[in-house]
């Protein structure tokens, strides 16, 4: 088997595995009282320091959440709230086109329900937002509630400044949120000196569990609830702590953010390979996304493990069945929820023409990707997008 | 064989592909996205590919270990049947939607690129049986599907697996639960697929819009009344006609003219036909020698009547049938079959009917 979809998710780290299953056989519950609840919570704490250490935080400043799109949809809403609560001329939501659907959805769902406002921002064709464009976008920032940028693109990895998009909103008193699922550990990142308000995270992209994830929110920021009860999350996030689960999350983040470096310079490396060799076989396949070298605020430009190309002529669904016949998992961008293949919208978004978006395949590279795995692609890629071409687009 | 198995989300095509992997094919699940305005929930026996259809086919997929993808096909669907039934019954004809889905959309597109992908045929729930080229009814009279494959020609059916052919609906049903499917007990759709409440009349309304027209009774020729619209009629109908005439004896839909709107209806006896005309015909196998004696079956779940089969001189058939029929409707298939109770009546081909009428001899004698 040749995984290739590690932006969909990653293996665990063997750091997480152990301790989350040492967690695992332990009770208590981090509200109790006695000794039990005392222990799970000096866990949990313990994690939550942790977290907060790895990404430039502080440990006040993690929420526990159960995975980025309640990260995005707690961040999204509850800033909106607060500040249209604060004063009711604020209804205005300045977000990206190109955002995971997770945020796309719940600024949607705002304007359907609340009353929302919502100016979509300028994406550059490589699926980046400038500070120019959301400099043109907040005005005045008189009537906006929050802006929402993505720091790294799921499907084409195009990695934005937020410092300086930070630095544009609050010039006008507007605060950012950024959905940073999938640039922890592979861009390097400082919650507290990129300036954000709220930046939501996941654990199974970085090598943690399922279902865990955080959203790290300034002290100041006001966010309303989504999920009312027991208070536990500084009052904005309630629920049990689900702590073998947060010392996994933990451990994972610190581990992906300690071996960054090292990591990223060889998986861009084999992703660099897989590229050029991808173009070696299929000489009209296009890169989508910013180039591999590029380069934003010091950093790269683009997630060094992202691969999005397209195959003109071929669909990408019938791509992607090709390569799992012979045993090469990828992904094409989004599907609907019965499973229909529907064209990227970050590429509609990056302003691709829609065939160019259907024919695309991404491929992810991660921490146990290898040699043989580029190999065992380029080895049947020619004969599959052949292939797929005979099949043809299924349209007329 | 590599095969892709079409699956539906419902108890047949979940066994049917189960029998293909257990017989030792290399399969994959398809469910085909063919409606236009996808259904979150199934709603009772009616409608096709929801959200809930695709999750309980990708649960037998997952169950059986095979890959299953989402095909989506819903523009080739919308234009070559939901179009076509449209336009159909705007000329006055009235057209098998199933009939037209097996052709133009599961054996042709589905096909076409189940081929150019690599795969050798198409598996399917169907209720017919096929075995060396030769397609048969099905065992299960009730379930029988043969009428609405028809129309596939020798190279389509070289491509298509139906291995539900020699085993009753009950048989399938003890298998799916044999195997622990959730869909064992899942109710058979009926109705058409795209018309999820089940109202053709109302669907063809709201694409046609009021077209008003005189009913006309060819028992006394006057005018006894006006309709909505051409398209709510039927050939052979006898309910709601929405018309009172003088005499008693109940009243058909004998003809339909799309052009000046015109409904006729008539009295039984004038409804009834014995002679069917009907387009360029297909085969399912070698071209028969013409004429010959078979059965025809005039519509789906109609009782197949004995018939001489002879080519008129415009290239289609001529069907003369052995006893006088009512509702023989333009637009229906004529499918003729080669009676054989032991292996199943063989399926022989079809001829779209283009009309219906007295044979000349009777009508003088």
């Amino acid at each position: 088997m040749t995984y290739l979809d590690h932006a969909a998710t990653t293996p665990m780290l063997p750091v997480a595995l152990a301790a989350m299953t040492e967690q695992l056989a332990r009770v208590g519950n981090a509200s109790s009282l006695h000794a039990s609840g005392r222990e799970a919570r000096r866990v949990a704490e313990q994690s939550r320091e942790r977290l907060a250490a790895a990404l430039g935080a502080r440990p006040s400043e993690v929420l526990f959440t159960g995975g980025g799109t309640e990260g995005d949809n707690l961040a999204v809403k509850g800033l909106y709230w607060a500040r249209r609560t604060a004063d009711q001329g604020r209804r205005r939501i300045v977000a990206s086109p190109a955002e995971h659907h997770a945020v796309l959805d719940s600024v949607e769902w705002l304007e359907k329900h609340e009353g929302a406002e919502v100016t979509w921002l300028r994406v550059e064709p490589t699926g980046r937002v400038t500070a120019d464009a959301l400099a043109d976008a907040l005005g005045d920032g008189g009537d906006v509630a929050l802006a929402t940028v993505m720091w790294a693109n799921n499907e084409i990895g195009a990695v934005s400044d937020l410092t300086a998009l930070a630095a544009v909103a609050h010039e006008v008193a507007v605060p950012l949120h950024t959905d940073a699922v999938q640039a922890i550990g592979q861009s390097p990142l400082d919650f507290a000196a990129s300036g954000v308000d709220a930046l939501t995270m996941t654990g199974h992209k970085v090598g943690g569990p399922m279902g865990a994830g955080a959203l790290l929110l300034r002290r100041d920021a006001e966010c309303t609830p989504l999920l009312h009860g027991g208070g536990q999350e500084r009052d904005v996030r309630s629920g049990t702590l689900d702590v073998a689960a947060i010392v996994g999350l933990a451990a994972a983040t610190h581990a992906t953010v300690a071996d960054r470096a090292e990591r990223t310079a060889r998986v861009a490396a084999l992703r660099d390979r897989l590229v050029a060799g991808v173009v070696t076989e299929v000489p009209d396949a296009q890169l989508n996304g910013p180039p591999l070298d590029d380069v934003v605020a010091g950093g790269p430009g683009r997630l060094p493990g992202n691969a999005h190309l397209s195959f003109p002529g071929a669909e990408g669904d019938a791509l992607l069945m090709l390569l799992d016949a012979r045993g090469i998992e990828c992904s094409t961008g989004s599907a609907c929820s019965a499973g229909v293949a529907r064209p990227s919208h970050v590429l509609l978004a990056a302003g691709a023409d829609p065939a160019r978006a259907r024919s695309s395949l991404r491929f992810s590279l991660g921490h146990t990707s290898t040699d043989a795995d580029v190999d065992a692609l380029l080895e049947v890629i020619g004969p599959v997008v052949e292939r797929a071409r005979r099949a043809g687009t299924g349209r007329r | 064989m590599r095969l892709i198995a079409a699956m539906s989300g419902g108890v047949d095509s979940a066994v049917a592909a189960a029998l293909a992997v257990e017989a030792g094919h290399d399969v994959t699940g398809v469910h085909l996205a063919l409606s236009p305005d996808r259904q979150t929930l199934r709603s009772g026996a009616r409608g096709c590919c929801s959200v809930e259809d695709s999750h309980d086919a990708r649960r037998v997929a997952d169950e059986l270990g095979i890959p299953f993808y989402v095909w989506d096909l819903a523009d080739r669907f919308r234009e070559d049947v939901i179009d076509d039934f449209v336009a159909e019954y705007a000329a006055g004809r009235t057209p098998n939607p199933c009939l037209r889905c097996n052709e133009k959309i599961k054996f042709s597109a589905v096909l076409d690129r189940a081929r150019a992908l690599g795969f050798d045929a198409v598996v399917t729930g169907h209720h017919a049986r096929l075995a060396d080229g030769e397609l048969r009814r099905s065992v299960d009279p009730a379930k029988d599907q043969s009428y609405v494959l028809g129309v596939l020609t020798a190279e389509q059916l070289a491509g298509a697996v139906f291995p539900l052919g020699s085993m009753t609906k009950e048989r399938v049903r003890e298998l799916a639960a044999e195997r622990g499917y959730a869909v064992a007990t899942k109710p058979d759709s009926h109705d058409i697929c795209f018309i999820s409440d089940g109202d053709t009349r109302g669907f063809l309304a709201r694409k046609l819009g009021e077209q008003p027209g005189p009913v006309v009774d060819a028992a006394t020729g006057q005018t006894v009344g006006t309709h909505a619209g051409a398209h709510g009629f039927t050939i052979g109908q006898r309910r709601g006609l929405g018309v009172t005439v003088g005499d008693q004896r109940p009243r058909y839909v004998l003809g339909i003219e799309p052009v000046s709107r015109t409904v006729t209806i008539g009295t039984a006896d004038q409804a009834e036909v014995d002679e069917v005309r009907t387009g360029t015909p297909t085969w399912t196998g070698p071209v028969p020698d013409l004429p010959f004696r078979a059965q025809v079956q005039l519509r789906a779940h109609a009782a197949p009547v004995a018939c001489e089969v002879s080519l008129a001189e415009d290239g289609g058939l001529c069907l003369v049938l052995g006893e006088r029929q009512r509702g023989v409707a333009p637009g229906q298939s004529a499918v003729l079959y080669a009676p054989d109770a032991e292996r199943g009546d063989l399926v022989l081909g079809q001829g779209t009917v283009m009309r219906a009428g007295e044979r000349p001899e009777t009508a003088l004698s």
